[in-house]
């Protein structure tokens, strides 16, 4: 019995709910006969598809900041170097590289002066960083309304003013990375390139945590006295951190973009925030700590869980049901996280 | 020394001169915003009088009910969806058994009461787990709560849970529709007392009774001992702990308190509208109501039903004008629907960066 106690404890509810919440929909979808590798495949370019949202919670959580709700800021960016990229009908890897090189300077800068605001008001980053993520993506529907775009894939053909709702990327930067190297194994299409820049962006990450700076962001977050004491400008670390967070918000959306096919704009990145916090909570962090392998462990679980369970489901019951199951999962999650006596006082 | 003191002295003064603009720079500004706005739209004066008269009829009653949370010191309750909630299960309910007029409403305020308290008590629970970050936990309860009410309404309802009425389920047999008919309960709290002053002008005298009688409890209401224990609790809570105030068990009655409020606030709300949207008229209930509550110049401390209702008031004002407004200006009304969601989303922002802005001034 005392093993079993500590195994929960090592594991912790969140992981250990939605694994087996996963496995029992795996068995289903195998007595269902639902292709499997097909799943799989779903399965993996969802990982890529996500994974660098996820990551983009790591920074943040370690400069102290908590999760970053205000995750919309960096998608607004990575839309906007996007639709550059789209306006000069760039195509492929080029249009990809230049999406980001305009996207992550920007994002870089919006995340400083978010940083600044955030030092203004420490211990209720959560609260307002929802709120400012909400209305950054509400202005921005404004500006997509005026936004002096010309190309006829970004515009609406007759009638309408401003930007698609949806832009199309067939004929830009659809699936670059996804068909990069990609191949087929037993039935499963594996998006390599996909997944190789998820690795890679983790490694980066993970290596910029062993680095000095690294370190010292990491102890300005865990304990803003001590670092203080030891000398750490800890409202630098604090903005260092967002701004990092910000940047890799605009390379996931751009890489999330790429594997849709399409550019979401208007009201799309509202909620967008939500399912990155969730994941990287079931993966095993916390308000106040967190890990690379949470992040991949979190992105798989939560995106496995919900591409095995939209088939399931649809044969079981309604098709609106799986979104109903991510809405319980995902919000469940994140309530759990923050009524946790470990939770710390950022709110 | 003596300069010294006179210095703090006139610091406090001018502290005292911003604080007062302070307070009153948020309503001050959307009445600015509004008067641009109505001479911008060219709209008829009675036009948007009556319209404003209706909204602030059928609104007041949710933003008043997020006033008790904010005394009590838990911030906005972004959680009286679950309020909402109630009130819409008990409106389908009423529907299911064809109970119709001012005794059907009647009912369904009866039946979404004790719905509300079980939600209230529940939201309390959850919040006091979460002391100190109140609000965010409140909205994502809030989501949480759709997330289980749609589960409820689109797969048990019709196979587990027995619905009388067949026109209210979709024809697979499972789910509630997409909109539901309130035939019954129409207008049936605004039509008990119309009056119509001119052409054009119609006021639900009925439902401003209401609202007004609510007024006056909750005034009442924080004259008694609960209510002033509720004030102390809001402004310390280890004094109140110290004092002998049992802390939890109040933060839960006020949350409470303010839930069952929302529940009847979303009945009055519907019964004006005439449909219940199943699964989308609760989604922006929170938003909208605080959004309300702010723009009348209340804060995360600090509310009165005065600047709900002036709130109300500013908050559908802008709503009627902005899309007029924004197609005479830009020549597209899509940028006013588009700034109003803005202002909603942007005022939240405002005043919880002031609140967090202040609260660190403080330390």
């Amino acid at each position: 019995m005392e093993s079993f106690k500590n195994f929960v404890e090592k594991v912790g509810y969140p992981r250990l709910i939605i694994g087996g919440f996963l496995f029992i929909l795996s068995i289903m979808a195998a007595m269902l006969s639902i292709p499997i590798p097909g799943l799989i495949g779903d399965i993996l370019t969802r990982i890529g598809m996500n994974g660098i949202l996820v990551l983009a919670m790591v920074p943040a959580i370690r400069a102290g900041v908590g999760l970053n709700f205000a995750l919309p800021l960096g998608i607004v960016c990575g839309l906007i170097g996007a639709l550059i990229s789209i306006e000069f009908k760039l195509t492929g890897f080029t249009g990809l590289f230049i999406t980001l090189i305009v996207a992550i300077p920007l994002a870089a800068i919006v995340g400083y002066f978010y940083g600044q605001m955030l030092n203004r008001m420490k211990g209720q980053e959560m609260t307002v960083g929802t709120y400012v993520g909400f209305s950054v993506v509400s202005a921005m529907c404004i500006f997509w309304l005026l936004a002096p775009f010309r190309s006829p894939e970004l515009i609406w053909a007759v009638g309408g003013s401003g930007l698609r709702v949806t832009v199309s990327l067939e004929s830009s930067i659809d699936k670059v990375l996804n068909s990069f190297l990609s191949f087929n194994f037993a039935g499963v299409q594996v998006p390599t390139g996909l997944l190789l820049f998820f690795g890679l962006c983790c490694l980066i990450v993970w290596f910029f945590g062993k680095t000095k700076s690294g370190v010292i962001m990491n102890a300005a977050g865990s304990n803003e006295r001590f670092a203080t004491a030891t000398g750490i400008n800890v409202n630098q670390q604090r903005i260092l951190g967002v701004i990092l967070s910000t940047i890799l918000g605009a390379i996931g959306i751009i890489v999330y973009s790429q594997s849709f096919g399409f550019l979401q704009l208007y009201n799309a990145p509202l909620y967008s925030a939500m399912p990155a916090v969730a994941a990287i909570l079931i993966g095993g962090a916390s308000i106040k700590k967190v890990k690379i392998s949470h992040v991949i462990i979190g992105t798989f679980l939560f995106q496995a869980l919900l591409v095995v369970a939209l088939p399931v489901l649809n044969i079981l019951a309604d098709g609106n049901m799986s979104e109903v199951i991510r809405m319980i999962v995902q919000n469940g999650i994140i309530l759990y996280a923050l009524t946790r006596k470990t939770g710390g006082d950022l709110a | 020394m003596d300069q010294n003191v006179k210095l703090d002295e006139i610091k406090t003064k001018r502290q005292m001169t911003s604080d007062y603009i302070f307070r009153f720079i948020v309503p001050i500004v959307f009445i600015v915003l509004c008067g641009i706005g109505y001479n911008l739209s060219e709209l008829q004066f009675t036009f948007v009088l009556n319209e404003v008269i209706t909204r602030l009829a059928r609104n007041s009653f949710l933003v008043i009910s997020l006033i008790i949370p904010v005394i009590a010191g838990m911030g906005l309750n972004f959680g009286i969806v679950l309020g909402a909630i109630a009130g819409q299960i008990a409106l389908v309910f009423v529907t299911d058994h064809s109970l119709g007029g001012l005794s059907g409403l009647l009912i369904a305020f009866l039946v979404s009461t004790p719905l509300a308290i079980v939600f209230g008590y529940l939201v309390g629970q959850v919040l006091n787990r979460a002391k100190g970050k109140e609000m965010i936990t409140s909205m994502i309860l809030g989501f949480f709560a759709n997330g289980v009410y749609q589960l409820v309404f689109l797969v048990f309802a019709g196979t587990i849970i027995p619905f009388k009425t067949e026109k209210l389920i979709i024809s697979t047999g499972m789910g509630v529709r997409n909109s539901v008919d309130l035939i019954g309960v129409r207008q049936a709290l605004d039509n008990v007392w119309k009056i119509r002053p001119y052409q054009g002008l119609t006021v639900p005298m009925s439902t401003i009774i209401v609202v007004g009688l609510l007024c006056l409890t909750l005034t009442f209401f924080l004259r008694t001992k609960l209510g002033q224990e509720m004030r102390t609790v809001g402004q310390n809570m280890h004094i109140a702990e110290v004092s002998g105030i049992n802390v939890d068990r109040t933060r839960i009655t006020a949350i409470i308190i303010s839930t069952v409020l929302a529940a009847w606030g979303q009945i009055i709300f519907l019964q004006n509208i005439g449909t219940l949207n199943t699964y989308g008229s609760h989604e922006q209930v929170g938003l909208f109501a605080v959004a309300s509550l702010l723009i009348g110049g209340a804060s995360v401390t600090k509310a009165t039903y005065r600047q709900a209702l002036l709130g109300t008031f500013l908050f559908h004002m802008l709503f009627i004008i902005s899309p007029m407004a924004g197609q005479n200006l830009m020549g597209d009304s899509q940028i006013g629907e588009f700034f109003r969601v803005f202002v909603a989303y942007g005022v939240i922002g405002l005043a919880l960066l002031l609140h967090a802005w202040q609260k660190r001034g403080k330390k």
